[in-house]
């Protein structure tokens, strides 16, 4: 069975336009919560922004899905108070904030067809039938799913009944959106599509406020326009997805969020700014890299992303380092190499490789601009 | 288990067909044949007739019918409201109290039929609870020993049916009432039939309770049994067993199709 892409976006305009509504901000303010005397979410304070989309991610047991049961009233906090635009939700029941949920295995109800799924909320609310007709055609149509209506979940594909159950959730015009792992039931290339397509349906639901909680960095990546990385129950970093990637705030953080080689230094000499680069020694080398105030003498780490490192020098890749090439990995699109610098394995992924690699063991010099460094310091939660 | 060698399946086959011959279909079997048996005095009936058939339709056998139907529709209605609602509410206690009430359910089904019987009538012999020589106490007796039995099922369906849903449904804005008649009680369906299946089997057959406890007018189908038989009449007894075998096969394959009916969808 195909699976039809999100409507292109001329007819998108028209129906997202109709769902489209005023998001809410999120607002965690010391929101813990315990089971017992087990701590899984230490005190919280977050802030997520009206139309904006923040990723939670994290190794599992992390509490981020803790984090999102809480705004969605299923989990009660211990302390903190939990609000949803003006409205302190913390002691509402679930069916009183005004949310909509999509969870990992779509939780479609399986003895309604895919239209009463959609309606199902609008019913719940007493809305009237005109109202709920109009609302499941646009959500559907939103969604790509306007031809299924009448099906069962069981006569749709994974794919498909995701989009039924993200449909479902915007029929209610939810202030925020709770995704749980949503993507995580579906294989890999339907899951690089709807990626996508969620992405798509952000672009054309502006004010649609989102919380995604996902262990895929490549979802977070793509999506959101914040992350914050949750690691044993607290916040570990927290920022615009951008910055995070390419400053990353701590080890855990560069390590979590893509691939990082971190290489141990020491400060040599100070940036002369706030935004410049300092330069610290590895070894013989004297190497240039964004600083965050650093001083002489500081042990830190240079964050490296193995895109970053090439083979070849010139005038912009002035760092230099030189390893000992220990494995190659042929991977298609990309190949992988291993290094050994002074002790610390360092990736290289590089689309294009010389005419003649040297052999393994040999001696290989690596080459780095650095504006894509950043020095890192040792796991402070941030 | 897989058995692959043709000897080993054929052995297996045989030992299935022994066990499920001698202690399943003989009895039946002899149940069946004593039913059309004009006489029987060497190893198989001397000859056939349908006339035990004919003398308990005319009899009281219809009463009987009538009585067990209605015992066990009740009995097992409200096995499956009670069942249900204690398997609800027992999911969101604390799970030592939870445990703990939940074997009190079954604490019923542990006890032989005959002193439970006893205990209602020992009970209810008095006033205010003077239940002794009415319909009631049946419908008591029957739904104490079947209660746990419903109990148990709709547990069972509770403890498979993922949070999601009613989770799901709540965050849309579903109330609890909304949520249980909309998401929770559909859901549970193929267990709920299951449960009041198993319930009905179980009153239609219970004798125990019921011949301490019934009352002259509201014989069942089991009591009828027993008395013809107590009084010799073997071959009306075997007649009237096919009759319950019958409409309790009839009524629960006609659940095992709404059963399936909701699984499928």
């Amino acid at each position: 069975m195909s699976v039809p892409a999100f409507t292109g976006s001329n007819v998108m305009d028209v129906d997202a336009a109709k769902i489209r509504g005023a998001g809410s901000n999120v607002h965690f303010d010391k929101v813990s919560v315990a089971y017992g005397a087990h701590v899984v979410l230490h005190p919280l304070t977050l802030d997520i922004a009206p139309g904006e989309i923040l990723a939670m991610i994290g190794p599992s047991g992390s509490g981020k899905t803790t984090a999102l049961r809480a705004v969605a009233g299923f989990v009660r906090p211990a302390s903190g108070r939990i609000r949803i635009g003006a409205t302190d939700v913390t002691d509402l029941p679930p069916y009183e904030r005004g949310l909509g949920m999509v969870v990992q295995n779509y939780a479609l109800f399986p003895h309604m067809r895919v239209e009463d799924n959609v309606a199902f909320g609008l019913r719940a609310q007493g809305a009237d039938k005109a109202l709920i007709a109009e609302r499941v055609k646009d959500s559907l149509a939103t969604v790509g799913m306007s031809g299924f209506a009448e099906r069962y979940p069981r006569e749709l594909s994974g794919g498909q009944q995701q989009r039924v159950a993200i449909a479902r959730a915007l029929a209610v015009r939810p202030r925020v959106l709770l995704l749980d792992e949503p993507l995580s039931a579906l294989d890999a290339q339907i899951r690089r599509n709807m990626v996508e397509e969620i992405a798509r349906l952000h672009r054309d639901l502006p004010g649609l406020t989102i919380l995604y909680v996902t262990h895929d960095q490549t979802e977070a990546l793509t999506l959101a326009d914040k992350i914050a990385i949750m690691r044993d129950g607290r916040v570990s970093s927290h920022g615009p997805t951008a910055e995070l990637y390419r400053r990353p705030p701590n080890r855990f953080t560069a390590e979590f969020l893509g691939r990082a080689n971190l290489l141990p230094v020491t400060v040599a000499e100070s940036a002369a700014g706030p935004k410049g680069f300092a330069k610290a020694r590895l070894g013989d080398a004297v190497l240039a890299g964004a600083a965050r105030g650093e001083k002489p003498g500081d042990k830190t780490l240079l964050c490296i992303r193995p895109q970053h490192l090439s083979l070849t020098g010139d005038a912009e890749h002035t760092n230099r380092i030189v390893g000992t090439l220990k494995e190659v990995h042929w991977q298609g699109e990309l190949t992988h190499l291993v290094l050994d610098v002074d002790g610390t394995p360092v990736r290289v992924s590089a689309t294009r490789l010389p005419l003649s690699l040297p052999e393994r063991g040999s001696a290989m010099p690596l080459f780095f601009t650095p504006g894509d460094t950043s020095l890192v310091p040792e796991d402070v939660c941030g | 288990m897989l058995v692959w060698s043709r000897p080993g399946r054929i052995v297996i086959w045989a030992v299935f067909a022994l066990l499920f011959g001698v202690l399943f279909l003989a009895p039946l079997a002899v149940i069946l044949l004593s039913s059309l048996a004009n006489q029987w005095n060497g190893v198989l009936p001397s000859g056939l007739t349908t006339e035990h058939y004919s003398d308990v339709v005319q009899g009281a056998a219809w009463q009987a019918v009538r009585a067990s139907l209605v015992t066990g529709f009740l009995a097992s209605a409200l096995a499956l409201i009670s069942g249900t609602w204690a398997a609800l509410a027992l999911r969101i206690q604390d799970a030592t109290l939870a445990r703990v009430l939940g074997v009190l359910f079954f604490i019923p089904s542990a006890v032989p039929s005959v002193s439970v019987g006893l205990g209602l009538l020992v009970a209810f012999s008095h006033p205010p609870l003077l239940l002794n020589g009415t319909v009631a106490i049946v419908m008591v007796a029957h739904f104490v020993l079947i209660s746990a039995f419903t109990f148990g099922n709709v547990s069972a369906g509770l403890a498979r049916l993922s949070p999601d849903f009613e989770q799901v449904a709540s965050s849309l804005g579903a109330r609890p009432a909304y949520r249980l008649w909309h998401v929770t009680l559909p859901l549970l369906t193929p267990y709920l039939v299951a449960a009041f299946g198993l319930s009905f089997a179980l009153s239609m057959g219970e004798l125990g309770a019921t011949v301490m406890v019934y009352p002259p007018g509201w014989v069942t189908l089991p009591v009828s049994i027993f008395s013809l038989t107590d009084r010799g009449d073997v071959f009306a007894g075997a007649a009237l067993t096919m009759v319950l075998v019958a409409v309790t096969l009839i009524l629960l394959l006609g659940l095992e199709r709404v059963t399936g009916r909701q699984t499928r969808s």
